[in-house]
């Protein structure tokens, strides 16, 4: 079962560009994670990407990494959070659901189970941070097997052998860095080139949605209208949760609120 | 795809975020030209013996070993400049950097060793360098952070996390990903993602080269055990390079710390399990969810929860031996050399030490010949030292007044 072909063929219809909002599941506790993942879904969520929190994420800048902290100071267990996937899943059967993941995580449950425990839970793609195509090999296959979707990053810099190799692996949609670098949050990150975002398509027809450093609505404008796909945005999110969790109700509002915005300007 | 083989067995590899596979490729592109490039070998030698001062001694202690049938030998790379073997490979790693047309350096460190071995690079062949420290370790360490600025360094305090050497670790790769079309990360140790450990190897392999030859001079043998200490491993992979295809025992210590039941230790090899963090799959300290657990050890250069993958692998072909020693028996073989032969010790290499005294008085007739790697001089540690025996008087006081 895979949702990206359908949603992205919806949107592309609507003349619509995707909005992939992210936080890590778990973050600034559970109960209020899922509650935030809702009001994800309810204000215009076209997919989710949930981070699963790590002790060393080193593709992270610091809000991720602080909102990764407090998930774990809470020692939280994989199999809650594979029960919350799972029940976000019965709750919306339509909708993308991907995890974003470091190695280790899965080599320790076992890659075999860990995958089969996705595919279980009706998860649509697996992002591993720290490997890269090179090292995806054992990651891919199993993912095959239990037809999870593994996702790649392509850097801002690729060359054309970089654009040819992930066009033989990429499933789902192409996650294209704005900048190199970490996750986190900047006014100015430089939008793609259009030449740039051509090249891409010129090796492959996957759709591609940006990431990193994207906190305003001008940048999602940006990206749309460049010909992208879509974008995701996680820091700016997690900001909100980092400075509001101890004032629940007005976090909510504030996440609403922006991912209203964040969708609006996908339109 | 690669030049060199990634791999040690299962453990290696290049577990990075995909922006910085270009980085390692160069990386490698570039150590495997200057491998081969016989000025750039001449240059390294050069500065080894001119500036460095190789080859280091190979002592024998004397009085250490009286009353029995050991024979110990000390290799000294704590008479090398900058009082530890980490000079070797950071030379090696600078010149590479030069060549790679970088002018920016980036750096972790724990103790500071590292951090000051880089700072002297950068100051001698005129790089701008920026260092990674724990805020924690900076506090531990202030002499190393001053010595690390006087010769020009940068250091940068980590706050995230733990504060200590795997955050710097992750802070620095963080930055290389920023940054590497400018700058150059210089891994302290023989772990990390590939090329890094067999590099670190390759800038470290003279230790183990001079000792083959120094210890043929006097013995006109080779010896039983060769006896080095484990943080990330590159003293131990450094001496241990040169008798792999030889009937030598060859014997990593990690640190016990506290005791390994405590489980404030530093010994992956022999109590942690296959992972992959820091760009490597190896052995890890780590809980049952996965997630990486901090390290103890006195000596903080051996506080690590990781090992380079290619003890991991010596280690699973059963080639090498792991052992541990604890914070304790690390320190009183501190105290014995420092007593006995007039040598301090850094407390990294009191744990190689400890070992083979352990070996010594469990057999005190059997004839053996020993070498441990003194990696370094132990002046860091004197106040950590003197710490522990002042709250071991403190307390040996309260007992005696309860008595």
């Amino acid at each position: 079962m895979n949702r990206y072909p359908e949603m992205f063929k919806r949107l592309s219809l609507l003349k619509e560009g995707c909005f992939v909002p992210f936080v890590i599941l778990g973050d600034p506790s559970l109960e209020i994670s899922i509650k935030i993942i809702e009001i994800l879904i309810k204000n215009g969520a076209d997919a989710l990407e949930i981070g699963i929190p790590f002790s060393d994420p080193l593709a992270d800048g610091p809000i991720i990494q602080k909102a990764s902290l407090r998930a774990l100071s809470k020692k939280n267990t994989f199999s809650e959070y594979f029960e919350i996937l799972k029940k976000l899943r019965a709750q919306n059967t339509q909708l993308p659901i991907g995890v974003l993941i470091y190695a280790n995580l899965i080599y320790n449950q076992g890659i075999d189970n860990f995958y089969w425990k996705c595919a279980n839970c009706g998860l649509d793609s697996v992002l591993i941070a720290d490997v890269p195509i090179e090292e995806s090999k054992i990651f891919y296959e199993t993912a095959n097997k239990y037809k999870i979707n593994s996702i790649f990053i392509c850097p801002p810099d690729a060359d054309d052998e970089f654009l040819k190799k992930i066009s033989l692996y990429a499933q789902g949609y192409i996650y294209v860095l704005s900048r190199l670098g970490i996750t986190g949050i900047e006014d100015k990150t430089p939008s793609l080139s259009k030449d740039f975002i051509k090249k891409i398509k010129r090796y492959n027809s996957l759709p591609l949605l940006q990431g990193f450093g994207i906190s305003n609505a001008i940048q999602v404008k940006k990206a749309i209208l460049s010909g992208l796909s879509g974008i995701i945005c996680g820091s700016a999110i997690i900001d909100i949760i980092e400075k509001n969790f101890t004032q629940e109700n007005i976090m909510f509002k504030k996440i609403k609120d922006f991912t209203r915005l964040l969708k609006i300007s996908t339109q | 795809m690669t030049l060199l083989n990634p791999y040690f067995g299962e453990f290696g590899g290049m577990y990075v975020p995909q922006i910085l596979i270009p980085a390692l490729f160069e990386l490698e592109k570039n150590f495997v030209a200057a491998q081969e490039d016989i000025s750039f070998q001449k240059k390294f030698y050069d500065l080894l013996k001119n500036y460095a001062g190789r080859p280091t001694p190979l002592t024998l202690c004397n009085n250490l070993t009286q009353g029995t049938k050991t024979r110990i030998y000390l290799k000294r790379e704590d008479l090398l400049h900058g009082g530890a073997h980490k000079t070797n490979q950071v030379l090696g790693q600078a010149m590479l950097a030069l060549r790679m047309k970088k002018k920016e350096i980036i750096a972790e460190t724990g103790a500071g060793q590292h951090g000051v071995a880089t700072a002297i690079a950068c100051a001698l062949l005129n790089l701008k360098c920026r260092i990674y420290m724990g805020f924690k370790d900076i506090e531990r360490q202030s002499t190393n952070v001053f010595r690390m600025q006087l010769m020009g360094a940068k250091v940068i305090s980590v706050k995230n996390g733990s504060g200590t050497l795997k955050d710097a670790c992750n802070e620095a790769l963080r930055d290389w990903s920023k940054s590497y079309k400018t700058s150059y990360y210089m891994i302290g140790t023989a772990a990390g993602p590939h090329p890094y450990p067999t590099m670190v190897r390759e800038f470290q392999r003279m230790i183990g080269t001079e000792t083959k030859k120094q210890i043929l001079e006097k013995e006109n043998r080779l010896p039983d055990s060769i006896i080095a200490c484990i943080g990330g491993g590159s003293n131990a992979i450094g001496i241990f390079s040169d008798f792999m295809d030889d009937k030598v025992n060859l014997i990593g210590v990690e640190p016990a710390g506290q005791g390994i039941h405590t489980g404030k230790h530093g010994a992956p090899l022999k109590h942690g399990r296959t992972g992959i963090y820091f760009g490597m799959k190896s052995y890890l300290m780590q809980d049952k969810e996965g997630q990486i657990k901090e390290s103890w050890s006195i000596s903080a250069g051996l506080d690590f929860p990781s090992v380079g993958p290619e003890h991991a692998w010596l280690s699973s072909i059963n080639r090498a031996q792991y052992v541990s020693i604890t914070d304790e028996e690390a320190i009183n073989a501190f105290l014995i050399l420092c007593k006995k032969e007039g040598i301090i010790p850094a407390l990294e290499s009191s744990h190689a030490l400890a070992y083979a005294l352990k070996l010594m008085k469990k057999n005190p007739y059997k004839e053996q010949l020993f070498v441990v790697n003194l990696s370094g001089r132990g002046d860091k540690d004197i106040f950590t030292v003197n710490n522990i025996l002042e709250k071991k008087e403190k307390y040996n006081e309260s007992i005696s007044r309860n008595v």
